[in-house]
C-alpha cells in the first residue's frame, strides 16, 4: 500500500472536485437567488483542503497498484459524499443538519435519487441546480472523469478505472490508453446529456429545467426539480423522452461509443446484454400498462399507458422519476417494479442494481444445472452472445450475487430495528442499494420521515450499490491489509 | 503511434512494456491467450484482443484500420507471416515487422518485400523488417566473447562504429587518470567515452572526470580502434581460446556453429537426443551430454581453464546457477541469459561477470521503427534505462542539427552526441566538429525519458 501515492491523488481529486462548486456560484448571480455565498465558500474550503492533502507529498511519483485503486475510489467516494454536502449544509436554505446533508449529498453523486428535502420549489435555483449536477457527475463517475483529465495516472488510472466502473467484466478498454477511454465516455455522455436536454426543451421545459432533468436522467439519478417530480410537469411529450433518454442511460456507455464510431447501430441488439435489457424494459411495459388496464380505474386510456411505461421503465432502469403515486398502484405491481430494480441497467451503464448482465448469467446458470440433471453426462458451457463466458466469471457473478443478498438482508434488518414497518425497510434498502431513489410505504415520496440511524445505513447502501459492494467491502477484510 | 503487438510471449511482453511507457504510442497486445493478457493488462496501459493474430477479423477488432505498425511476434513463423499479409492486404498498414526465427524462411530474401519500395511483380510477403531474436542474441554473445571484457558491444553505422560498455579494473592504464589523458595515451586513436556509471548513477564524462576501479564505462570507437581502448580501461586479458556453451537450443547450438571455427568450443547438453542432433550439425565443437550444473562433469571437462563460459538455456535460474558454479570453478568468465531485469541487475553486480538480456538485444531493432525522426538504429542500455540512438541529420545549414557544431546543438540533459559517421568516415564528436546533411548522429541518452527531445531534433 503506497499511502504517499495514494494521499497525492485524494488531494488531486478533491481539487478537482472543488471545481464542481463553480456552476452553481454562476447559477446563483444569473438568477441572483442570493445563493452563491455558500457555494463559494465550500470552493475555497475544498479546494484549501485538497491543496493542503497534495502539497506535502505533491513530488512522490509512484504509481498506484491494483488494490491502492480500491482505497482510493472508496476514499474518493466517501470524502466527496461529505464534501459534497458541504454547501448544502452552509446553505442558509434548505436548513438541514449534517445528517440530512450528508443523505442528500450521497444519494446525488450515487445516481439514488432519494432525497430528504421536502419543498423544494421553495428552493434557491443554485441549490437545486447544485442537486441535479451532483448526479450528473456520480453517473460516469467522477473518479473515471479524473481520469479523463489527469493523464498522468498511468496503470493507475486502470486500477481506479475498475474500481468505480460497474459491471462483472472490466477488462474491456475501448482504446489503449486509460485516459483516452475515459475521455470518450465522458464525451459519449456529455453528448448524450445535451441530445437529452434539447429534448427537454422541445417537449416544453424551460431551459433550467429541461438542464437539470437532463442531468438526472441520463445518470440514472431521479431529482427534481419539483415535489411532483416529473408529474410536476404533465406532458407525455416530456415522459416520453424521458422514456428514450432513461433507456439510454442505462445502456452499456461502451455501446454507445462503438456505435457512435462505427455508424452501425444493429450492434445494440446484437449485444446479448443490450438485448436482454430492451425485452426485458418491454416486457415489464406491457405488463404494468394490461394490468393497470385490467384494474381499470383510468379514465383515459392513452395517459394510462404512457403513465405505466413511465414509471415502469423509471422504476426497472434504478432512475426513480415518477408521475403518479405508483405506490398506490393495484396488487402486486409496485413490489414488482421494485424487483425489476434489483436487475437494473447494464453493466458499464449509469444505472444501479446488479446488471443485466450478471442476472443473464444467473439465468443461464440455473437453466445449465437443470439440463445437467437430465443429462448427467452433457457439457455444458455457459455462453453469452455466442461465446463460452469462463467459469471464473461466472463463479464472481455468483459471489456476487450472495454478498449482494446477504448485505440486502443485513442493512434491512438493522433499518427495522430502528423502528421502521418491514414494507418501509425493505423498499428503503432495495431502493438505496439499487442506487433507485423512492420506496414504497413511508418511503414512498422522501426519506424525511426516517430517523438518523435510519438515514446513515441509507447512506452505507447507497455508497455500497454505487461501488458494486466489493469495492467497499475488500477495505473491510484483514488479507487486504496485511502487508 | 497505434502499434498492435501480435503474442504476448516473451518478446512480445517486453516489446509492449517498451513501447507502451512511450507516451505516444497507443499499443494494443493481440494473443490467444487469456490468462497472458490479463496478467499484462494489469501491469500496462495497453488494450489486449484475445483471438489468433493473422485472422483478419481479430485484426479489425485490435484496431488494424487506424494502426501505424504491427509488429508480429508469435512464437510461429507462419502466423507471423501471414499476419503481416493479411495487414498489408486487407488494411495497408505502414509499417510491419516479423519475428522470423527460422533459416529455411531468412535465407531466401526474395520471399519478403518492404512494401515501401515494392517489386515490380509484388510477390513475396509484405514483410517491412524481420527480425530474429536468437540470431540478434547470437551475434550479440559472438562479440561479447570476442570482446573479452566487454559488457556490452553494440554496432552503429552498419559496424563501423561500436559502442562498448565495460568495467574499468585496477591496473588499466587509464583507470585513476582524467578523461582527457586518454588522447595523450593513444594520440593515433580517436575514441570517445559517453557514459560513466559509478555504482549505479549516471557521471557526466567531462575532461577532468577520473575513471575509478569498478566503474561502468561506455565508449565509442572506429571498429578498429576498440580493443586499444578497452585495453586502456582494464589489464590486458589474454586472447580467449576455450569457450564452454551450456544448453544446446536454438541459441547454444547457432552461438557454437558461428564460433566454433576460431575456438575450441564444448556444449553441454541435457537432453540425450538434443545432444545427439546437435553433435551431429556441428563439425568441431565437443557435444557434451550431461546437466551443466554437475560440478563433477564441470571439473571433468577442466572448467578451471575455460576462458569463456556461457550459460544460454531457456531456464533463466539455470543459467545463474550454472554460471556461479563455473564462476567458482575457476571459469575466467562467465556469462548467462537472464530475461528478468531485476535477476540481471542482482546478478551482473557480483557473482556473474555478464548478464545478457536477450529483451533489450532484440528491443532496440523495434525502437528504431517507432522513433520519429530519421533513426537508423537504437540500442536500449542498461536494461532499458539509457538508449543510444543512431539518428539521420537532414534539412539545411541553419537547422536545428545540420550546420552546427556540436556544442550548439541543443540536446536535453544527459544526452551526449558521441560520434559521427560521414560516408565511409568516422569522426568523433567533439564540441567544434561541425554536423552535415546526411551525416549520421550517434547520441547517448542516460536518461531514456528524454528521447522525445532528441526525437524533435532530427525531425524535420
Amino acid at each position: 500500500m503506497s499511502f504517499r501515492a495514494i494521499q497525492r491523488i485524494l488531494g488531486l481529486l478533491l481539487m478537482v472536485f472543488s471545481l464542481s462548486m463553480l456552476p452553481p456560484v454562476g447559477v446563483a448571480l444569473f438568477y441572483g437567488d442570493g445563493g452563491f455565498a455558500a457555494f463559494l465558500a465550500a470552493f475555497g474550503w475544498l479546494l484549501a483542503v485538497g491543496a493542503a492533502i497534495w502539497w506535502p507529498v505533491r513530488h512522490d511519483r509512484r504509481d498506484l497498484r491494483l488494490r491502492d485503486g480500491f482505497v482510493v475510489v472508496t476514499l474518493f467516494w466517501t470524502v466527496l459524499g461529505i464534501a459534497g454536502a458541504l454547501p448544502l449544509y452552509i446553505s442558509p436554505q434548505p436548513a438541514i443538519g449534517l445528517t440530512d446533508a450528508i443523505f442528500e449529498s450521497m444519494s446525488g453523486l450515487t445516481t439514488t435519487g432519494a432525497t430528504v428535502l421536502v419543498g423544494l420549489e421553495s428552493l434557491p435555483r443554485a441549490v437545486l441546480y447544485y442537486r441535479q449536477q451532483m448526479q450528473w457527475l456520480g453517473g460516469m463517475g467522477i473518479v473515471i472523469l479524473a481520469v479523463a483529465l489527469l493523464p498522468m495516472l498511468g496503470v493507475g488510472g486502470m486500477a481506479l478505472y475498475r474500481a468505480e466502473m460497474p459491471g462483472p467484466v472490466k477488462d474491456a478498454k475501448l482504446t489503449p490508453r486509460i485516459t483516452q477511454t475515459a475521455r470518450m465516455l465522458w464525451v459519449v455522455y456529455v453528448a448524450i446529456t445535451a441530445a437529452c436536454a434539447t429534448g427537454y426543451f422541445f417537449a416544453g421545459m424551460s431551459p433550467f429545467d429541461a438542464i437539470g432533468h437532463a442531468f438526472s436522467t441520463v445518470a440514472i439519478g431521479g431529482f427534481s426539480h419539483y415535489d411532483a417530480s416529473m408529474g410536476h410537469f404533465e406532458s407525455r411529450a416530456v415522459e416520453l423522452v424521458a422514456v428514450f433518454f432513461m433507456l439510454v442511460g442505462a445502456m452499456n456507455f461502451g455501446l454507445h461509443f462503438v456505435a457512435w464510431r462505427s455508424g452501425r447501430f444493429g450492434i445494440y441488439w446484437r449485444d446479448p446484454e443490450c438485448a436482454a435489457f430492451l425485452r426485458l424494459m418491454l416486457l415489464l411495459s406491457m405488463i404494468t400498462v394490461t394490468y393497470l388496464l385490467v384494474a381499470g380505474d383510468y379514465d383515459d386510456t392513452l395517459q394510462l399507458a404512457t403513465d405505466g411505461v413511465f414509471q415502469a421503465i423509471s422504476i426497472a432502469t434504478t432512475t426513480g422519476f415518477t408521475t403518479s403515486h405508483f405506490h398506490h398502484w393495484p396488487g402486486g405491481l409496485p413490489v414488482l417494479l421494485l424487483f425489476a430494480s434489483f436487475i437494473g441497467g447494464c453493466a458499464g451503464s449509469t444505472a444501479g442494481g446488479l446488471k443485466v448482465v450478471r442476472c443473464l448469467l444467473l439465468v443461464k446458470q440455473g437453466r445449465r444445472e437443470i439440463i445437467r440433471l437430465v443429462h448427467p453426462n452433457a457439457q455444458i458451457p455457459v455462453q453469452l452472445g455466442g461465446r463460452a463466458v469462463p467459469l471464473r466469471i461466472v463463479d464472481a457473478v455468483w459471489g456476487f450475487f450472495a454478498v449482494y443478498v446477504g448485505v440486502f438482508a443485513v442493512l434491512m434488518l438493522s433499518l427495522m430495528a430502528t423502528g421502521l414497518d418491514q414494507v418501509t425497510a425493505f423498499s428503503a434498502i432495495a431502493a438505496t442499494l439499487n442506487n433507485l431513489g423512492p420506496g414504497l410505504g413511508g418511503v414512498a415520496q422522501n426519506y424525511a420521515a426516517i430517523g438518523p440511524v435510519g438515514k446513515w445505513v441509507c447512506v452505507l447502501a447507497m455508497l455500497l450499490g454505487r461501488l458494486e459492494i466489493f469495492t467497499l467491502l475488500i477495505l473491510f477484510t484483514v488479507t487486504f491489509w496485511r502487508k | 503511434m497505434k502499434i498492435i503487438i501480435l503474442g504476448a510471449g516473451q518478446v512480445g511482453r517486453t516489446a509492449a512494456y517498451h513501447l507502451a511507457r512511450e507516451e505516444a504510442n497507443d499499443v494494443t497486445v493481440v494473443d490467444v491467450n487469456d490468462h497472458l493478457l490479463r496478467d499484462l493488462q494489469d501491469r500496462l496501459d495497453i488494450r489486449t484482443v484475445m483471438g489468433s493474430g493473422a485472422h483478419p477479423n481479430i485484426l479489425e477488432l485490435a484496431g488494424a484500420a487506424s494502426a501505424d505498425m504491427i509488429v508480429a511476434l508469435t512464437n510461429s513463423d507462419e502466423v507471423n507471416m501471414v499476419a503481416c499479409q493479411v495487414a498489408w492486404t486487407l488494411f495497408r498498414t505502414r509499417t510491419k515487422i516479423a519475428r522470423i526465427r527460422s533459416l529455411a524462411y531468412t535465407g531466401h530474401e526474395a520471399l519478403f518485400f518492404d512494401t515501401d519500395t515494392p517489386p515490380p511483380d509484388g510477390a513475396g510477403f509484405p514483410v517491412d523488417v524481420y527480425i530474429s531474436p536468437e540470431e540478434l542474441v547470437t551475434q550479440y554473445v559472438e562479440r561479447l566473447i570476442r570482446y573479452s571484457g566487454a559488457l556490452q558491444v553494440l554496432d552503429f553505422a552498419d559496424g563501423r562504429v561500436r559502442l562498448v560498455g565495460l568495467k574499468a579494473v585496477r591496473g588499466g592504464p587509464l583507470v585513476g587518470q582524467q578523461l582527457r589523458n586518454l588522447r595523450e595515451h593513444l594520440p593515433n586513436v580517436d575514441a570517445r567515452v559517453v557514459a560513466i556509471y559509478r555504482a549505479g548513477n549516471s557521471i557526466a564524462p567531462e575532461g577532468d572526470t577520473v575513471i575509478e576501479h569498478e566503474d561502468e564505462v561506455f565508449f565509442l570507437a572506429a571498429t578498429e580502434d576498440m580493443r586499444k581502448v578497452m585495453v586502456e580501461m582494464r589489464r590486458v586479458d589474454d586472447a580467449v581460446k576455450r569457450v564452454v556453451i551450456a544448453g544446446g537450443g536454438n541459441i547454444g547450438l547457432r552461438l557454437a556453429q558461428r564460433i566454433e571455427e576460431r575456438y575450441q568450443v564444448k556444449i553441454i547438453e541435457r537432453d540425450a537426443t538434443r545432444a545427439r542432433r546437435i553433435a551431429e550439425i556441428l563439425r568441431n565443437a565437443v557435444v557434451l551430454h550431461g546437466d551443466a550444473a554437475d560440478e563433477e562433469l564441470l571439473i571433468e571437462e577442466n572448467i578451471d581453464s575455460a576462458d569463456v563460459f556461457c550459460a544460454v538455456t531457456n531456464a533463466e535460474e539455470a543459467n545463474i546457477l550454472s554460471a556461479m558454479l563455473a564462476k567458482r570453478l575457476g571459469a575466467h568468465r562467465v556469462m548467462a541469459l537472464i530475461n528478468r531485469p531485476a535477476y540481471a541487475e542482482m546478478m551482473q553486480s557480483g557473482s556473474i561477470d555478464v548478464a545478457i538480456s536477450p529483451q533489450s538485444v532484440t528491443i532496440g531493432s523495434l525502437l528504431a521503427h517507432v522513433r520519429r525522426g530519421d533513426v537508423v538504429r537504437v540500442h536500449s542500455l542498461r536494461r532499458g534505462a539509457a538508449e543510444a540512438i543512431e539518428a539521420i541529420a537532414h534539412g539545411s545549414r541553419g537547422g536545428k542539427v545540420v550546420g552546427r557544431r556540436v556544442e550548439e546543438i541543443k540536446l536535453p540533459k544527459g544526452a551526449t552526441i558521441g560520434a559521427i559517421v560521414r560516408g565511409q568516415d568516422v569522426i568523433m564528436g567533439h564540441h567544434d566538429t561541425l554536423v552535415e546533411a546526411d551525416d549520421h548522429v550517434i547520441v547517448f541518452l542516460s536518461d531514456r525519458r528524454h528521447v522525445e527531445a532528441v526525437e524533435r531534433l532530427f525531425q524535420e
